[in-house]
């Protein structure tokens, strides 16, 4: 065969190729080991990768969840025959924060299975004992979960159905979190069934913090008001109302609670009564695009930053509504649906000069000899509202406590904000109790969401339930 | 007693990979002959000895007689085709010969872990495709004819491309395959060969304008057919190795820009245009947003790999099936979960030293000819490798092309068995006259 013209450059060619592909490969190679090195605890430490890390508890005993003092809350027992129970020693009262292990997984048994399941002893003592065929003891999870407030928030709803959350808003750790009715995780295998077919207004198994939908009631006005302000930034202190306990439009009335009249108000009184002919009247002139665009920068309709399981909260009113949906829209009721959690994160930003930090309840892991292998730091949101905005809403919020419906938290010891409601939901039922708020207001340190579904007026029997939870943690 | 076998070959399986691919690369740095022999020696100790534990792992787990019979038929194949090529085909690569080999091995193992029927009839074609190209580099060293016919490469390659889109199976949205008497065939698999050897022949007649322009419309009909099929992995597989083989021919930097900015108009254009397309990309961008659906199967082979780490799971101790096709374009996730990190890596090593020693041999062809279907045919198994490698990675958008010698798949193998033996016929060549040449 004859040969081709000699080309001396191909070779040059051929070889700076050879080296440009061995390059890229070696590139690979790095970003898959940084991959394997770095980014793989955080990536398989998801649901989704439930039958995997489930392969793990063929190995692993799976580790003990402790509260941020150390108190044992959850913990794998193992009989002498080797037989493992998961027990959680305080029953009910943590149910739906901590969740189960056993069917599916929930709360923190699930956001923790990876750490629970994985092993950072000794990694030699770890070999010897697989090569023994003998299981290794799972990492440690501390929460933030406080003992004390978690027990006062349990025992001030008593038996009544809602949720009692609290959290820090300079950092969004969890403090507590309590739902009821719960069920007990230890009997759940038992109980399954019946938990799953069960009565649904009694919903055992949902976290009503965190995925309860309640209209927001008054609550709501911290929203409106924050529009009001907007629209008439530097006027809105000249705002007067004259209330007398029902507002009647041209076919429909609007009626504050238990037709109290509030007689003259300006804007912060008509806020600190939480009249509702008063916001429902300002509503009618107000920008519903505006108002829109604020309640889906408040989170309404978007994604919140939960690792626990949730329900987006909804707000559908547009621009063009009729003047009714309007009226009730504007004072929490009508289409609009919110969850206790985002209600708490709402007033938690404005706690915090306006920046949401992301909630969170896994605070470090530690291994079985409480060396620390993981430790989990506080995590900026975003600014849900700019500062000088949330100065002007803490300003309302105090009123209420102050002049207001949330005089059941008016003491010396500390002074307290929030927002009470009081939500319709069905008619000839008692409305669901709304308290939203925090205390010390120069600094604080705690922010408390109360609902008590069919609990009457928020500032009977949400607010003293707040009240109960500033008092255990700020009152030494 | 299983327990401390099976967790002590673990680590010793990838103590065996890891020798095997050092001395695929110390193999260059040596000039002996007779240390190159000793180097390639060892490497078949390895490769023995980890298939022995491979298999020692599996049949303690599945205690099933028919692998055990199933190994030792393995064994026996792996003696005869190494021994046998080397008797007939006296200056054969031993070092492309075991590479070859280790790759099939993996394959094996990891294939009969999934599904032992397939892995099965992955080892016939295996032993088919093995006996039917045994010819091939005796063919290659004697026929010099196959310079002669361009036109037979170029047409009934896009023939052969032009059936396929028309009445070709769908699968996963893509034309790819025949049903022939029964048999599924992926005819792109073969034409990449035919594709090769037609750009290598006509840039031999000529690299005038005119013939490059040509030949580059045959090239992009090809390309155009594989798209219109919606096969995008061959067809960007095809235009990158037209590309490099443009390049390499006619040391032209301009073709290589033109090219390289046709290439990217042509993916924004694919991506605007194609729905498939975004929903890759999509996917690679982010497939956490999409976890249920479209981001399931990269999510699942990242799980895969995150949760088996440097030293795997384990034969047996993982969830691999949980993998969508993961007997094919995500085999290497499957490699990575249950035997490690380490492994995989050692795979990716072991392919890349192949396309090295393609671009030796292609380096040192002097005929045009042969130069450039080294190159090609070395360019396009390594842009395969990238592709389905990166794909699982989530390195790349995932493009579902098959690991060549590995992923399940007939086509596939008996055309990397074609591509490899070409190879193999080339660097006999060069060693007969190299030979020829010492002995003047």
């Amino acid at each position: 065969m004859k040969k081709g013209k000699p080309n001396p450059k191909a070779n040059r060619n051929i070889l700076l190729f050879t080296y440009g592909i061995v390059g890229l490969f070696l590139f690979m190679c790095v970003y898959f080991g940084y991959f394997i090195q770095v980014q793989s605890e955080e990536v398989i430490n998801n649901p989704y990768n439930s039958a995997r890390l489930n392969r793990f508890e063929e190995r692993i005993i799976r580790g003990k969840i402790l509260a941020d003092d150390g108190t044992v809350l959850a913990e794998t027992l193992v009989d002498e025959d080797g037989s493992e129970t998961r027990t959680y020693h305080y029953g009910d009262l943590y149910a739906h924060v901590l969740g189960y292990s056993s069917v599916g997984k929930t709360g923190v048994e699930s956001l923790a299975n990876y750490y629970l399941l994985s092993s950072h002893t000794n990694p030699m003592a770890k070999v010897l004992k697989q090569l023994a065929d003998e299981k290794s003891v799972g990492d440690n999870v501390v929460t933030t979960l406080n003992t004390d407030l978690q027990a006062v928030a349990s025992e001030a709803l008593g038996d009544r159905k809602g949720a009692v959350i609290a959290l820090e808003p300079e950092t969004g750790k969890i403090l507590a979190m309590v739902s009821k009715p719960a069920f007990d995780p230890n009997q759940i295998n038992e109980q399954w069934e019946s938990l799953i077919n069960g009565d649904n207004a009694e919903a055992l198994l949902l976290n009503r913090a965190t995925q309860g939908l309640y209209p927001p009631g008054s609550t709501f006005k911290i929203v409106t008001a924050l529009q009001y302000m907007r629209e008439h930034s530097g006027t809105y202190n000249e705002y007067q109302f004259d209330c007398d306990g029902i507002y009647e439009f041209e076919n429909f009335k609007i009626q504050c609670y238990h037709q109290n009249a509030h007689g003259t108000e300006d804007f912060k009184t008509a806020f600190a009564n939480s009249c509702n002919g008063s916001f429902s009247s300002l509503g009618q002139e107000m920008d519903l695009d505006g108002l829109k665009s604020l309640s889906e920068q408040f989170l309404f309709n978007q994604e919140q930053p939960l690792s626990l399981p949730y329900n987006k909260s909804e707000y559908t009113m547009e621009e063009g509504a009729p003047e009714w949906e309007i009226a009730q829209t504007v004072i929490g009721q009508g289409n609009t649906l919110m969850t206790p959690m985002h209600n708490l994160m709402l007033v938690s930003s404005i706690a915090n000069g306006g920046m949401l930090m992301k909630p969170y309840v896994i605070e470090r892991v530690e291994n079985t000899d409480g060396e620390l292998v993981k430790k989990f730091m506080p995590e900026q949101y975003g600014e849900l509202m700019n500062a000088n905005e949330a100065k002007a809403l803490k300003e309302l919020l105090e009123l209420v406590v102050t002049e207001g419906t949330g005089s059941a938290l008016r003491t010396d010891a500390y002074t307290a904000a929030g927002k009470t409601g009081s939500a319709e939901f069905e008619k000839e039922k008692e409305t669901h109790a709304w308290f939203v708020g925090y205390a010390p207001a120069e600094q604080p340190q705690i922010a408390v969401c109360v609902l008590v579904e069919e609990g009457g007026s928020g500032g009977q029997a949400a607010a003293p339930i707040a009240r109960k939870l500033f008092d255990e943690y700020l009152i030494p | 007693m299983t327990n401390l076998v099976v967790e002590i070959s673990r680590y010793l399986i990838i103590l065996l990979i890891a020798i095997y691919t050092y001395y695929n690369f110390r193999f260059f740095s040596m000039n002996e002959e007779e240390d190159r022999n000793f180097a390639c020696g060892r490497q078949l100790v390895c490769m023995f000895m980890l298939h022995f534990l491979a298999y020692l792992v599996i049949v303690l787990n599945t205690k099933s007689e028919a692998l055990m019979l199933f190994y030792g038929v393995q064994v026996l194949f792996f003696v005869c085709y190494i021994f046998l090529t080397r008797i007939f085909y006296k200056r054969v690569s031993r070092l492309l010969l075991n590479n070859v080999c280790m790759l099939l091995c993996t394959g094996f193992i990891i294939l009969t872990r999934l599904n032992p029927e397939r892995a099965m009839r992955q080892f016939v074609i295996v032993a088919i495709s093995a006996v039917v190209t045994w010819i091939i580099p005796f063919i290659i060293d004697r026929v010099w004819q196959l310079v002669k016919i361009p036109w037979l490469y170029g047409i009934l390659g896009i023939l052969i491309l032009a059936v396929v889109c028309v009445i070709g199976n769908t699968s996963y949205g893509a034309q790819l395959s025949l049903t022939i008497r029964g048999i599924s065939i992926q005819p792109s698999e073969f034409v990449k060969i035919s594709f090769v050897f037609f750009v290598a022949t006509m840039f031999y007649r000529s690299t005038q304008f005119g013939h490059v322009v040509i030949t580059t419309m045959v090239a992009a009909a090809h390309v155009l057919i594989l798209v219109l099929s919606r096969d995008l992995g061959s067809a960007l597989i095809y235009f990158v190795t037209y590309l490099m083989m443009l390049f390499v021919a006619t040391s032209n930097w301009f073709y290589l820009g033109c090219g390289v900015l046709s290439g990217a108009g042509a993916s924004v254009v694919a991506y605007k245009l194609f729905a498939h397309v975004r929903r890759r990309v999509e996917a690679w961008r982010d497939p956490w947003a999409d976890i249920d659906d479209q981001g399931y199967q990269v999510t699942q082979g990242l799980f895969a790999m995150g949760t088996g780490g440097w030293f795997g799971m384990g034969l047996y101790q993982g969830v691999p099936e949980k993998i969508p096709v993961v007997e094919n374009d995500f085999v290497f996730a499957a490699i990575s979960e249950e035997l490690g990190a380490i492994y995989a890596i050692c795979i990716l090593l072991i392919c890349v030293g192949c396309f090295v020693q393609f671009m030796m041999i292609a380096m040192k062809m002097q005929a045009m000819f042969y130069k450039l279907i080294a190159f090609g045919l070395g360019t396009m198994y390594i842009t395969q490798v990238f592709l389905t490698v990166g794909g699982v990675l989530k390195f790349i958008p995932s493009t579902g092309v098959t690991l060549p010698f590995i992923s399940y798949g007939g086509s596939s193998i008996l055309a990397t068995f074609v591509l490899f033996n070409i190879i193999q016929g080339l660097y006999i060549l060069k060693r007969g006259e190299e030979e020829e040449n010492e002995k003047r």
